[in-house]
């Protein structure tokens, strides 16, 4: 039997809202269930608010459930999450650095609390922004100098220092222009050749899905409809591409994407 | 294939966080670096304040030797004022700033433990308030010309380091709330550091206050540290033990109830999703 690096079981989580006098309550995820094995990409499709972000923070231990139980790589994330934390890191949309620090500097104090000391961050970081292309001599410079592509690297360079076995990534291309998304994506296949890491990979963007993960997950408004291989998905639904497959599943396009309050003036309607 | 080991020995723990540790007081380092001038502008502004204070002395009508013992007395309330005020101020950036930058999901992911993220903070916030509470006391004592022939200085700076151990403790409590409300938690921080030295006699005797307020004066850590102050800057006393003790026992009640409050406070954001939501 190979090994598991994710297990998650009926995962719940309900966010209440305020609005005026009334608590509004919303299931961002529904009893998702599934598993990843050790070194596999798997990537999660979904619209806005289909709760991908949400499933990201469960893993890393930023969210407490509401029901369900996840386990990676054997520790149970909310019972043992200091044991968790070690192993995963995480890259998301917005790059989220100290804007007066220097890349340098903003990734020291990321791995310090990985235990590493300034002998290996000294050594380790101009190596690894090397190989996102990051130009290690524009490490000194303050991020707020940097443009967003930039800025991404730096973010993916501080999820590697850390060598995280299972790494998520929460559209870490959304909102790059093509040469960068380019960039980021062929550094995601350089890690699955060479390191043994796990990804969890969200995005709208189903041609990166289909490029980059051994299989590929869709969900949707909490819920999760499929977690299969690309051909699994087209068969299933006899379809020659994963957006007609989003159509057969949901009854909707893609590119249809609905906004929360479309949603709540549909209640009232 | 055989199950992966991730465990890790208690040593290792340790020695990491030792280095998380030492990673929070030099990220602090890199701010007040890149945020020079904007910290010794709000100096000024410290220094500025404090001599509002101390020219009261100026304008009463007594004898120049009860002038110098009253100016003195000011000096040392508007100084442990300031050093709170920076202590609250940058135990509860620990949340704040972070929240700003969006970096907070990221440290609260990491493998190191709360406490010794917020004991960090607080090793830097001591460390930094007592050079900016001793650039302000030689500037106010320079601009007046207070004269202090006995002062024991290096009792009040211990005395001051002691009494910090239960500033942290209470700057903990307060740190939680910009979790709890982002946008106004912060100001909370002013509201107990305002109520702690208001009970503690900052400008004046705690004798002068209510008999109630006299009461929750004894559990104030300020009011020893204002005493023990004044007499070290006066008279030249010592560390006495009659200061120290109370500042131990509150020291050691308070950073346990202020680590305990954070917890509860993370957890709280944790379930209902506060740390941030875009994404
Ligand atoms: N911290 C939060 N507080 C309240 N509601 C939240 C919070 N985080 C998410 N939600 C709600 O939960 C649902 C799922 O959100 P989530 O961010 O997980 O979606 P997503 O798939 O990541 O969307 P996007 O593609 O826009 O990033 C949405 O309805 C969102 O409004
Ligand atoms: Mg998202």
């Amino acid at each position: 039997m190979s090994e598991q690096a994710v297990v998650v079981r009926d995962l719940e989580k309900v966010f209440t809202r305020r609005k005026g006098l009334q608590r509004r309550r919303r299931s961002a995820l529904k009893g998702v269930s599934f598993e990843i094995e050790r070194g596999e990409c798997v990537a999660i499709l979904g619209q806005n608010g289909s709760g991908k972000s949400t499933l990201v923070r469960l893993l890393s231990t930023l969210l407490l459930p509401d029901g369900g139980t996840a386990e990676i790589f054997g520790y149970d994330v909310f019972k043992e999450a200091r044991a968790v934390r070690r192993l995963v890191n995480r890259v998301s949309v917005e790059a989220s650095f100290f804007k007066k620090m220097s890349a340098s500097e903003n990734l020291s104090y990321a791995a310090r609390f990985y235990g590493m000391t300034p002998r290996q961050t000294s050594a380790q970081i101009p190596e690894i922004l090397g190989r996102v292309g990051f130009p290690p001599d524009r490490r000194g410079e303050a991020m707020e100098n940097l443009s967003r592509g930039m800025q991404q690297k730096v973010a993916l360079a501080r999820a590697l220092l850390t060598s995280p076995v299972l790494l998520l990534l929460d559209e870490p291309t959304t909102g790059l222009d093509p040469r960068s998304k380019q960039e980021v994506q062929s550094f995601v296949r350089e890690i699955r050749a060479r390191h043994d890491s796990t990804i969890l990979l969200c995005t709208h963007d189903m041609k990166e899905a289909e490029e980059l993960a051994d299989r590929i997950g869709l969900l949707d408004k909490g819920e999760l409809l499929f977690l299969e291989t690309a051909a699994e998905v087209k068969a299933r639904f006899g379809v020659e591409t994963i957006e007609e497959a989003f159509f057969a599943a949901t009854g909707r396009s893609y590119e249809d994407e609905r906004t929360e309050e479309d949603e709540e003036r549909e209640v009232f309607a | 294939m055989s199950s992966a080991d991730f465990s890790v020995s208690k040593r290792r723990v340790f020695r990491d966080e030792l280095i998380g540790l030492y990673g929070v007081v030099e990220r602090n380092l890199y701010l007040t670096k890149r945020y020079f001038l904007w910290d010794l502008a709000f100096l000024l502004w410290t220094i500025a304040n404090t001599l509002t204070i101390v020219f009261i002395s100026r304008g009463v009508d007594i004898s120049a030797a009860q002038r110098n013992e009253l100016a003195t007395k000011l000096l040392v309330g508007g100084v442990i004022w300031a050093f709170l005020g920076i202590i609250f101020e940058i135990v509860t950036e620990t949340v704040a700033w972070e929240r700003w930058e969006g970096t907070i999901e990221y440290t609260f992911m990491a493998p190191v433990s709360r406490p010794v993220h917020l004991i960090g903070m607080g090793v830097y916030a001591v460390l930094y308030g007592l050079v900016r509470a001793a650039a302000i006391f030689v500037a106010v004592v320079a601009f007046i010309g207070i004269h202090l022939p006995h002062a024991n200085y290096g009792a009040a700076v211990a005395l001051l380091a002691i009494a910090s151990i239960s500033f942290i403790g209470v700057g903990m409590m307060t740190a939680v709330l910009p979790l709890i409300s982002p946008e106004k938690g912060t100001q909370l921080g002013f509201v107990a550091q305002g109520l702690m030295l208001v009970v503690s006699g900052v400008y004046y005797p705690v004798s002068v206050l209510p008999s109630w307020m006299q009461w929750i004066a004894k559990i104030s850590p300020a009011t020893y540290a204002l005493r023990g102050n004044r007499d070290q800057i006066l008279h030249g006393a010592g560390l006495r033990f009659s200061d120290v003790w109370p500042l131990l026992v509150i020291g050691a009640l308070s950073i346990p109830i202020g680590l305990l409050v954070f917890r509860a406070g993370e957890r709280y954001a944790k379930q209902h999703g506060k740390l941030k939501r875009s994404g």
